[in-house]
């Protein structure tokens, strides 16, 4: 690692004065320790945030809950009101990473982990995300794993969160406070493609922390699921994930929700698609049109076509379990 | 940065316990607690296999919850509880899950084992593997190159109750 200084502020205003475009926030380090082995990052100071005392899950005045940005991974997926109301955040959680790495790893961590791909680690490579203008070797080269949605000339990585998935159904707020004070960000709006800028996973300044993720009150509370696709069967990033959420009355579906992760820079929604569910009853072949038409402008590399037809027959079976719902199938979570 | 902020190079005080013992030492910002537990306190049990959180060998056991060390700063741990595998057994008396691995052969090469063993309690303190196919799932944090799992997650079930009734006897939670 590239030599570095270490701080650790006792007040969120302190950590945020300390911030400028040399210096990184740390929690868990489970990614960013990593990258910085790799010298991919190196920043000249570390601002370890752990001190700062954004640990609780708290109920807020609408019904929701308000999760601190230092809650481990682990912590979150077991708390009882995750478990009991928010099981599809619950299930994408356990299905990422490893039981010691959530250990480690926070929740404003999971939403800051670098969107990645094998030439972003390989500093002896080009990558426009990690060293913009450079160029980018995946698009040519070896691009099993790469996006299928919304990627650019300039990088074709995937963001590899799971967690991220369920808060984007779930529509979660992000709380964050820089300098200028505080704001919060719809969860859809928090993560960017990449453009002509790939090395800006996010929307956050420099200076400025996520303090916060705010759940609504609880929905698919039983008519959810969260499926993974990928190479073996635990411990490795998604090929393809579906978040999937329904609410069913009468046999009718009342409300939708549907994100993908695995095939883009950001998790994948779009609510047009949604709506299209809502007011039907689920069929498969409902499912089916809803997963068409949401891998519509799917543009595959070279290695990566088998992603459209995987994502597809994952959209329909993860809306199908949700339909079904998590007691009639004998979930767990 | 005002004048007195702490400066690239400069070694920070570290106060732990590890094993049991209390420590206070300098570390410099950089140093993993798998390289503080290797090169600075000989604790040498503990494996550094791929040093990127991928393999799990370095598994320590970090306030009764399982880290990678390799992935954790040291200067972080200030006023941590570690527990690695030289803390384990009590003298001559080896932990459940010790036993249960040398009973079930569970390792060839023995380069993961460590790992597997501290994995395995941080797993029993959290109390959520109640069947096999749980086991594996969260035991998926540590490969065996050598590909002993069938005999790991023998070992690990059949220490599984022993540690639970060990805690109940002791009227606490810690295996």
């Amino acid at each position: 690692m590239t030599p570095f200084s270490y701080h650790k502020p006792a007040s969120v205003g302190e950590a945020v004065g300390l911030a400028d475009v040399s210096s990184r926030f740390i929690a868990g380090g489970t990614n960013l320790v990593d990258l910085m082995k790799e010298n991919v990052v190196r920043p000249e100071r570390l601002i370890d945030i752990t001190g700062l005392g954004l640990n609780g899950i708290q109920a807020t005045a609408n019904g929701g809950v308000l999760i601190g940005a230092l809650v481990s991974n682990a912590e979150l997926a077991w708390a009882s009101v995750i478990e009991q109301h928010y099981p599809l955040l619950a299930e994408a959680i356990l299905a990422g990473a490893s039981p010691q790495l959530r250990n480690m790893a926070s929740t404003g961590g999971n939403l800051l982990q670098r969107t990645r791909c094998y030439y972003f680690y390989d500093t002896g490579t080009p990558c426009n995300k990690r060293e913009p203008g450079s160029g980018c070797p995946a698009r040519t080269g070896l691009n099993r794993i790469h996006a299928i949605l919304g990627a650019s000339d300039a990088c074709v990585a995937t963001h590899p969160s799971d967690m991220c998935v369920a808060l984007a159904a779930l529509e979660a707020v992000v709380h964050v406070q820089g300098r200028a004070g505080k704001r919060q960000i719809p969860f859809a709006d928090f993560h960017r493609l990449p453009g002509d800028a790939p090395e800006r996973d996010n929307q956050l300044a420099a200076d400025e922390l996520i303090t916060a993720l705010e759940l609504p009150p609880p929905t698919f509370e039983d008519h959810y699921r969260y499926l993974k696709i990928r190479d073996r069967a635990s411990y490795a990033f998604a090929l393809v994930s579906v978040a999937a959420g329904l609410n069913l009355n009468g046999g009718v579906i009342q409300d939708a929700r549907l994100a993908l992760g695995g095939v883009a820079h950001k998790p994948w929604r779009d609510p047009a698609v949604e709506r299209t569910l809502i007011g039907q009853a689920p069929t498969q072949a409902l499912f089916t049109q809803a997963a068409d038409a949401l891998l519509q402008g799917a543009e595959p590399l070279a290695h990566n076509g088998f992603k459209v037809p995987l994502a597809q027959r994952a959209i329909v079976r993860a809306l199908s379990d949700a339909a079904l719902g998590a007691k009639a199938r004998g979930a767990t979570s | 940065m005002s004048a007195n902020s702490p400066q690239s190079g400069e070694a920070h005080p570290l106060r732990l316990t590890i094993n049991g013992q209390a420590r206070s030492l300098q570390v410099y910002p950089w140093t993993t607690l798998l390289d503080l537990l290797r090169e600075q306190l000989d604790l040498i049990g503990t494996k550094k296999g791929c040093d990127h959180g991928q393999c799990g060998a370095c598994t320590v056991l970090r306030d009764g919850k399982r880290v990678n060390a390799c992935l954790t700063l040291a200067v972080m741990c200030d006023g941590a509880d570690l527990v690695t595998i030289e803390g384990l057994a009590k003298g001559d008396e080896l932990h459940p899950l010790q036993r249960a691995f040398i009973t079930h052969d569970a390792f060839q090469c023995g380069y993961c084992t460590p790992g597997q063993i501290c994995s395995a309690v941080g797993l029993a303190e959290e109390g959520r593997a109640c069947t096999r196919e749980a086991i594996r799932e969260q035991m998926s944090g540590n490969l065996c190159r050598c590909g002993a799992y069938s005999n790991i997650i023998a070992a690990v079930e059949e220490a599984l109750p022993l540690m639970r009734a060990k805690a109940n006897l002791q009227g606490g939670p810690r295996a």
